[in-house]
């Protein structure tokens, strides 16, 4: 990092560039360790090549009550292959891409290990952030010092239902991007976007200057292209993780998600 | 042991809210529409009625003269199944659905096990014309065959669940991606004092008319309060309603009993209390059987309505100050008692508060000590499972 990103975190300075570039932030997710755990570090470099800006993690958990099919059975596949924890943060340093990478999964898993624990591994296997789908605001003092201790970035969710004062409170207690659930449901690659997302996006950043970023069902460019008119980044999920399954295994699995992940860049560059 | 923050809705270090931000708003508004009801007299005595002419309260408090003779104990039972029903469930189901229809909601949702709870839900469905749909695992759905029918008589669409363990923990998974997705019109019946803020402080004010007859009932009887209370414990709704009213009476042990399945040496059990470890699950921080990885542990009981990996954060706090004691009963001891009470009394219980009249047997008692179990259900819907284990 050099000049005015000098002193950033990973992940404000990977907005702040793709600012002076003109650009939104695609931000692919996958699950930890389904594939299986060996293909990880491959997997994060063909997302980086493809044109990632940022990369989410998924840290698999029995009981994903905030995901939908696609990414339940992509995790229970994890679990059933035995992916530990330790796995993933081994497969991420490995991978040392050179974009941020965030953890997303569930409190348990990190409540288990201990935040302050977790926090440190997490770090130290190259991520920039973690986000935990199942802790608010309310409940994460312990989780935030141990995220700031670590020097990890916060990422909070903000919901259709958020009211203003709750959208104020994920705002301040997030310091990497602010991530706008795009309805009320949970994930899974769809047909369309609701419109609505427009005023969600436009509530929040009247609230923050932080990035924010749309998921959940988005799965196409026209999806990506939506989103990004509104927000600094689009997320996309089950969409890649349904590609994955599908064809990781084929000789040309690699092509077809570079191609996938370069298809839904392209759309993020307005 | 990882700390857990102290927000809302704690019971001591536990319970919380560990929920996905879409359900925030919507337990708030449940909080706060819970607390307006449950001080307007009006939602008081509708409530009321509802015990009187719904449920057919209050259930009698029965003594049971040859188990009492055989164990040289005197023995009481609150006779929860013989609720509207069949079981404790609907004290529950119906206050909850008093709070949907003050808050508006057209679509009403639950989990259930055993399949009470599903009944209890789509009774109250029925009475009120909601539309009600029950998730079940498939598992359940095969040992509880007779509910899922009641259920789709009521009127109810019972979705199986075949995910994970199959079973109600998936079942619970289930419900709450239907919450986050239909929160606007749905209001989500939870059917134990599990999840998160105020669900396990709701729950347990609706089931507290429990312990709160029991006091009254036996002071009637022996002009004493009892040695000790004993209920089984899935998520722990029953006892957490028969214990509250008799907590600062530091003198009635209250005991529950956990399914401990094969034993808990085996592994295959659901006893939380006994074996577990403080985790987040379903929204709540509680005891919880669950691998070092924090993944949870597939759990095992012949009692669909104890197979739970989690349990209410009000036991779990009970636990650590030693008010209340926590004890595994295995499948064949809660068969041996289910046969027990049966023979001996009349009395065809569900395997669910089998588990706890198996404690008469197991735990030691000075003689003569006044104790109540809490009869949370009765056996009708286990008929199916008894016949294949049992050879008469
Ligand atoms: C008769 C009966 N007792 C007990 C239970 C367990 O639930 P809880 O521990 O919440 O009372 C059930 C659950 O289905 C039940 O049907």
């Amino acid at each position: 990092m050099s000049g005015k990103l000098a002193g950033m975190s990973a992940i404000a300075g990977r907005f702040a560039s793709l600012r002076d570039r003109g650009e939104k932030a695609l931000v692919p997710f996958v699950t930890g360790g389904d594939p299986p755990i060996e293909h990880l570090p491959m997997i994060l470099r063909t997302l980086e090549s493809g044109g990632a800006d940022l990369i989410e993690v998924g840290l698999p958990f029995s009981d994903p009550i905030a995901d939908g099919p696609t990414i339940q059975a992509s995790s229970q596949r994890s679990l059933d292959r035995g992916t530990r924890l330790e796995d993933i943060f081994e497969a991420v340093a490995k991978a040392s891409v050179g974009v941020p990478v965030i953890y997303m999964g569930y409190t348990n898993v990190a409540l288990r290990r201990g935040f302050g624990r977790f926090a440190k591994g997490a770090r130290e296997s190259g991520a920039a952030g973690a986000l935990l789908s199942d802790l608010t605001p309310e409940e994460a003092g312990d989780w935030q010092a141990a995220a700031k201790e670590a020097g990890l970035d916060t990422v909070f969710l903000v919901a259709p239902t958020s009211t203003n004062a709750r959208i104020e409170l994920a705002c301040g207690a997030t310091t990497g991007f602010v991530y706008c659930v795009s309805r009320t449901g949970v994930t899974g690659a769809e047909n369309r976007v609701p419109a609505d997302v427009r005023e969600t996006v436009a509530r929040v950043k009247r609230h923050t200057s932080l990035p924010v970023c749309v998921g959940f069902g988005i799965s196409q460019p026209e999806h990506v292209r939506m989103v990004c008119e509104v927000a600094d980044g689009a997320v996309v999920g089950s969409h890649l993780v349904n590609l994955l399954a599908e064809t990781w295994r084929e000789g040309s699995g690699r092509e077809k998600l570079q191609e996938a992940v370069a298809g839904l860049k392209a759309a993020s560059r307005i | 042991m990882p700390s857990a923050p102290r927000t809302q809705g704690r019971f001591g270090l536990y319970g919380g809210r560990y929920v996905p931000e879409t359900l925030v708003p919507a337990l708030d508004e449940l909080t706060q529409a819970f607390h307006e009801a449950w001080n307007d007299p009006a939602f008081r005595a509708e409530l009321e009625g509802h015990h009187r002419k719904t449920i057919g309260r209050p259930t009698p408090l029965t003594y049971l003269p040859r188990i009492s003779d055989e164990t040289g104990l005197r023995v009481y039972a609150k006779r929860e199944d013989l609720c509207h029903g069949g079981a404790h469930k609907l004290n529950n189901a119906i206050g909850q659905m008093l709070l949907a229809m003050r808050m508006g909601k057209t679509r009403i949702i639950a989990e259930t096990g055993a399949g009470q709870h599903g009944v209890a839900t789509a009774t109250v469905c029925a009475m009120f014309g909601l539309k009600c749909v029950v998730y079940m695992g498939e598992d359940d759905i095969k040992r509880q065959e007779l509910n899922v029918f009641r259920m789709r008589l009521l009127g109810a669409e019972v979705r199986p669940v075949g995910s994970g363990t199959k079973t109600l923990k998936d079942a619970t998974n289930e419900a709450m991606r239907d919450w986050v997705t239909n929160v606007g019109d749905t209001h989500y019946i939870v059917g134990s004092c599990v999840g998160p803020h105020p669900y396990p402080f709701i729950v347990r004010e609706f089931q507290k008319v429990v312990g709160e007859e029991t006091r009254e009932q036996i002071l009637a009887e022996e002009n004493r309060l009892p040695d000790a209370l004993l209920a089984c414990v899935g998520g722990g709704s029953n006892a957490i309603g028969f214990f509250y009213p008799f907590l600062e009476d530091k003198a009635v042990r209250l005991i529950g009993a956990e399914a401990g399945g094969e034993g808990l040496a085996t592994g295959r059990h659901a006893a939380p209390l006994c074996e577990g470890t403080p985790g987040v699950l379903h929204g709540a921080y509680s005891y919880l059987m669950q691998d070092d990885e924090g993944q949870v542990i597939p759990t095992h009981s012949i009692s669909a309505g104890l197979d739970y990996p989690g349990v209410g954060p009000e036991h779990s706090s009970l636990k650590d100050s030693g008010r209340a004691e926590y004890h595994a009963v295995t499948d064949e001891e809660a068969l041996d008692a289910f046969m027990w009470l049966s023979r001996s009394e009349g009395i065809i219980p569900a395997f669910e508060p089998a588990h706890a009249f198996a404690l008469l047997k197991k735990l030691p008692f000075d003689a003569d000590s006044l104790l109540i179990i809490n009869l949370s259900g009765r056996g009708d819907k286990d008929m199916e499972t008894a016949s294949r284990v049992l050879e008469l």
